[in-house]
């Protein structure tokens, strides 16, 4: 039923021209500075206002290693993976061989002289390109050559194209902006690379950029970006992390953003604290430190890293405490495949930690859900006083996406229920877990509020409903009874699934994350091909909201789609709809570890109707 | 608050020992952490602290389930076993303005709780780590824990063959500002020893010897109270002056050393066999290992760093708490927002 259980054979490459609608991979060797390279590529085609991604597949290593960058164009908008590359930019003599093999007929390949692989196959078109020959021509200091070799390709890629050169320099000025020798460096070598292309190779391939207006106003940015702008702006004050991949970059730009923004320049004191911890239980130990005393606090991890917060997770959920935790998520189970991307700590972060334990997880689906979600979760976070998991992936957690500038936020930090000395007057004393509003959730007090009865005691063993140490039945039921109630509130307060698409008959597909733009396209695929004109259904949040069941209910089968071999959101649904609801449901897996692609999940729902 | 009898005796911040006091403990009777508690609420009265101002955090074991038995108004913590550290430094971070009072145990600190221990000794965080330290896991009736002296005889019979840490020198290596170990019988030095620790603003790490009634107070344990009374040997008389008391001399001058705390209260050590500096690392380092060596139980202040900066002080966070910081302080304007998305664009 998975994906790589099917032989899905590639669709032959439509006749005409490729307008604005191909992907190109750069094949070269980590550490040879070809990002750079690649993200001038991925600037200029933005900048010309053709709808652009841009996905790094590398290595869990520094230097030496194969690396893959595909730049995909699609006037549609589909900016989710695509499954075939139009044109290959061969650098890694290592892999160069397996790229030219897995193309397709008509594909075109630029590649180093000297590797000769015009040989290897008759049904592709070849372009050679002497680099070493080209470096040496506009880098006279050899030791400089390695650094600016990889820049040629951008000048022959966009030759072969039709770049716009205005913008290609543009995108190389502001790559280096801060080193003027490096910018002329860089932009001499695409040149040289435009040259050669000119003089020595005849265009046969069929990609072409045009000029669209399709960007215009958009940013590029990745989501660990994005949702360290949501911590930002949610006011976060402490930040404890550990580093692990994919999730670094998500604290670190954080970090830069707070010195950026949030030190008084005249003294020089800063509103928050940030902490690389000895490893993630110290992070999230922290997190729930500064969470209980009141604090707005997070951390950030992956797989490995969320396995070990399970003990406190467990602690926050039974004691009650705010935390925010992001997980990058990444291929696993153990260390797995580090720097690959999946959705596989579903079922894992939804009942993290031992005992009976419910947790919130917010899933964001594009860059801008994660600035907005990562602000909602501290919100949720304090309003439930529980850990809120926020579930991102690398694919959209470490690569480039085009996105809509955020709007800055119009409601106020919602701080929960939180008693100061003056209420503890008016109301002479508190029960730290008393649900005196019937919603399960209750009224906690910070440290250092000054009132003899402002005082509790926090607690990860059984207590009663003043924070006193309990082993009473009683006691121990009403209270998890309460934290039960307690997730059932969360259903209303969680970002509700959004009907992304109405479609016409009985089918409708549901799914999240970083799923969500390869679905577009797929869902495009199915009702132009296949004609299957799915609706779709983008989950935002666990516990589910009423609207899931609502959706289920109005279509005869509901295909859930996911990132992981085993199904776990389409579990977790199941277990949360009625009988007659979660038989309607099918599982549309897709995990070997690549960011999923359209034709892929295209491939597999048309198999599930035979 | 209550009404207190006049007669009642009052500190200076006008509360009486009842405003200090804990819950009933379910510790064993004569467990050497009662005596603890007792003194923690002797030392917090006596220097007139501000039970609100104070967090009481510990890991999990019979040492950490003290905090429940002093201080009943103010905040309590009790976490995850030897994982207090990490808890401790985040609500810190986020309230810096507060005093930290941490319990642990010996399992709880050198065996699960190693890393995080050795992570809080070096950050110098600003607070009075305390381990209730009997050699032996009493909560689940008894085994040995990596205080455990060689050689030392469980009831059962077991010899411990593997190499105690001293948490001390281990402290004092990884950047712990105050360093001392007494002895859960020892009223005197231990009030005094407390009070100091509160004072001082950097990680204030005490190792308080402090025998198992049940299972480690036998002969052939080396954390039984007679073996600590048989083989205590005390570095020097401890007296500790706050900063509101009026100075007045007890000690020959010329055989004390008094060291200036954060606050401006002094701690005084009067010098008894040997001309020891506590503010030398070095020299405290290998005053521990001879000792041990010898097999007595080396009771003092060791090491007392009073100019360290503090992990809070070195993060240089604004004078209020972080955690009530109000929305303007913490949600930058609208302005930083397009700032940031143009250089996206």
């Amino acid at each position: 039923m998975a994906t790589s259980e099917l032989a899905v054979k590639a669709p032959a490459a439509p006749a005409g021209d490729l307008v604005n609608d191909f992907s190109i991979q750069v094949a070269t060797v980590n550490g040879s500075g070809s990002q750079s390279s690649n993200l001038v590529l991925l600037r200029t085609l933005f900048q010309m206002g053709i709808p652009v991604s841009g996905k790094n597949l590398f290595p869990s290593n520094i230097a030496g290693l194969p690396t893959w960058y595909t730049i995909r164009a699609s006037h549609r908008h589909y900016i989710g993976r695509k499954k075939e590359t139009d044109l290959l930019v061969a650098m890694n003599p290592e892999t160069a061989r397996d790229d030219v093999a897995g193309l397709r007929p008509n594909a075109a390949v630029i590649y180093d002289e000297p590797l000769r692989l015009d040989a290897q196959r008759q049904d592709l078109i070849f372009y050679p390109v002497p680099f070493d020959k080209i470096v040496a021509g506009v880098c006279p200091e050899a030791k400089l050559r390695k650094l600016v070799r990889n820049m040629i390709y951008v000048g022959v890629v966009g030759e072969l194209l039709g770049m716009d050169w205005a913008e290609t320099e543009k995108a190389v000025r502001r790559q280096f902006r801060r080193k003027q020798k490096a910018a002329d460096l860089n932009w001499a070598a695409v040149a040289a690379g435009r040259d050669y292309a000119q003089q020595h190779l005849t265009k046969r391939d069929r990609c072409r950029l045009e000029r669209m207006n399709e960007t215009a106003g958009q940013i590029i940015i990745d989501g660990n970006a994005a949702a360290a702008l949501g911590c930002l702006f949610a006011g976060v004050t402490v930040v404890a992390w550990y580093p692990i991949t994919p999730s670094s970059s998500l604290c670190e730009s954080l970090i830069e953003y707070l010195r950026k923004y949030r030190i008084d320049s005249a003294t020089g004191q800063a509103t928050f604290a940030a902490v690389q911890a000895e490893d993630e239980l110290s992070a999230l130990g922290m997190v729930l430190g500064a969470g209980w005393m009141g604090a707005r606090a997070m951390t950030s991890t992956s797989g490995p890293g969320l396995s070990l917060m399970a003990e406190f997770t467990g602690l926050g959920y039974y004691a009650e405490i705010p935390a925010v935790i992001f997980d990058i998520q990444r291929v696993g189970p153990s260390t797995g495949l580090p720097t690959r991307t999946a959705q596989g700590d579903v079922s894992f972060t939804a009942g993290l930690s031992h005992g009976d334990t419910r947790h919130v997880v917010l899933l964001p689906g594009t860059a801008r859900e994660c600035y907005e979600l990562a602000m909602r979760a501290f919100d949720l976070a304090e309003q439930l006083q529980t850990p809120v998991f926020v579930l991102s992936d690398l694919d959209l957690g470490m690569n480039n996406w085009m996105a809509e500038p955020f709007p800055y936020p119009e409601q106020p930090l919602q701080r929960g229920k939180v008693l100061t000395a003056g209420d503890l007057e008016r109301l002479g004393g508190f029960a730290r877990y008393r649900d005196v509003d019937g919603d399960g959730i209750p009224y906690r007090t910070l440290p250092g509020t000054d009132h003899p009865q402002a005082a509790f005691f926090t607690r990860g063993s059984g207590h009663n409903d003043q924070g006193q140490y309990s082993e009473k039945a009683a006691d121990y039921k009403d209270n998890v009874d309460r934290l039960l109630r307690k997730f059932q509130t969360a259903r209303s307060l969680v970002p509700p699934a959004i009907v992304e698409r109405q479609g016409v008959g009985a089918h409708g597909v549901i799914a999240y994350g970083s799923t969500h733009f390869p679905l577009l396209e797929s869902l495009d695929q199915l009702r132009e091909k296949q004609g299957i004109d799915a609706a779709y259904l983008r989950l935002r949040a666990y516990p589910f909201g009423p609207e899931i069941a609502a959706f289920v209910r109005a279509h005869e089968v509901v295909y859930v789609v996911e990132q992981n071999r085993d199904g776990q959101m389409y579990d977790l649904l199941r277990l949360d709809l009625p009988a007659e609801l979660a038989a309607r449901l099918r599982s549309v897996r897709c995990y070997d570890g690549l960011p999923v692609d359209a034709r892929s999940i295209t491939e597999t729902i048309v198999h599930l109707q035979d | 608050m209550a009404t207190i009898p006049a007669e009642i005796k009052r500190n200076r911040i006008g509360l009486a020992t009842s405003d200090y006091k804990g819950g009933k403990s379910t510790l064993c009777a004569g467990c050497g952490h009662n005596a603890i508690s007792e003194r923690i609420i002797d030392a917090c009265y006596e220097l007139g602290l501000d039970p609100h101002r104070i967090i009481k955090l510990s890991g999990i074991g019979c040492s950490s389930k003290s905090p429940a038995y002093f201080l009943n108004r103010s905040f309590g913590f009790n976490a995850v076993h030897g994982r207090m550290p990490s808890v401790a430094t985040g609500a810190l971070l986020a309230n810096h303005t507060m005093r930290a009072i941490g319990v642990s145990g010996d399992g709880d600190t050198v065996s699960i709780g190693m890393g995080q221990f050795v992570h809080l000794m070096r950050r110098n965080l600003p607070m009075v780590y305390i381990i209730e330290d009997n050699g032996v896991y009493g909560l689940t009736k008894g085994q040995f824990s990596a205080t455990a002296d060689l050689g030392s005889k469980l009831k059962t019979g077991v010899v411990n063959e593997l190499p105690p840490v001293d948490t001390c020198a281990l402290a004092i290596l990884c950047g712990a500002t105050f360093v001392a170990r007494s002895f859960s019988g020892d009223k005197r030095q231990l009030s005094a020893v407390l009070k100091a620790a509160l004072a001082h603003r950097g990680m204030a790490m005490l190792d308080v010897i402090s025998p198992c009634v049940t299972f480690n107070d036998h002969e052939g344990s080396t954390k039984s109270y007679q073996y600590v009374k048989e083989h205590e040997e005390a570095l020097q008389d401890v007296d500790f002056v706050p900063v509101f008391d009026d100075i007045h001399v007890d000690y020959d001058p010329g055989t004390t050393t008094e060291i200036q705390l954060h606050d401006g209260s002094r701690l005084r050590l009067r010098k008894l066999e040997r001309d020891f500096d506590p503010q030398n690392r070095k020299g405290a380092l290998s005053l521990l290992t001879s000792y041990h060596a010898q097999g007595e139980v080396l009771t003092g202040v060791f090491y007392i760093n009073p100019a360290s900066p503090d992990f809070t002080g070195q993060l240089n966070l604004v004078p209020e708490p972080l955690a009530t910081l109000p929305m303007d302080r913490v949600r930058p304007p609208q302005t930083v927002l397009d700032e940031i998305m143009s250089s996206l664009r």
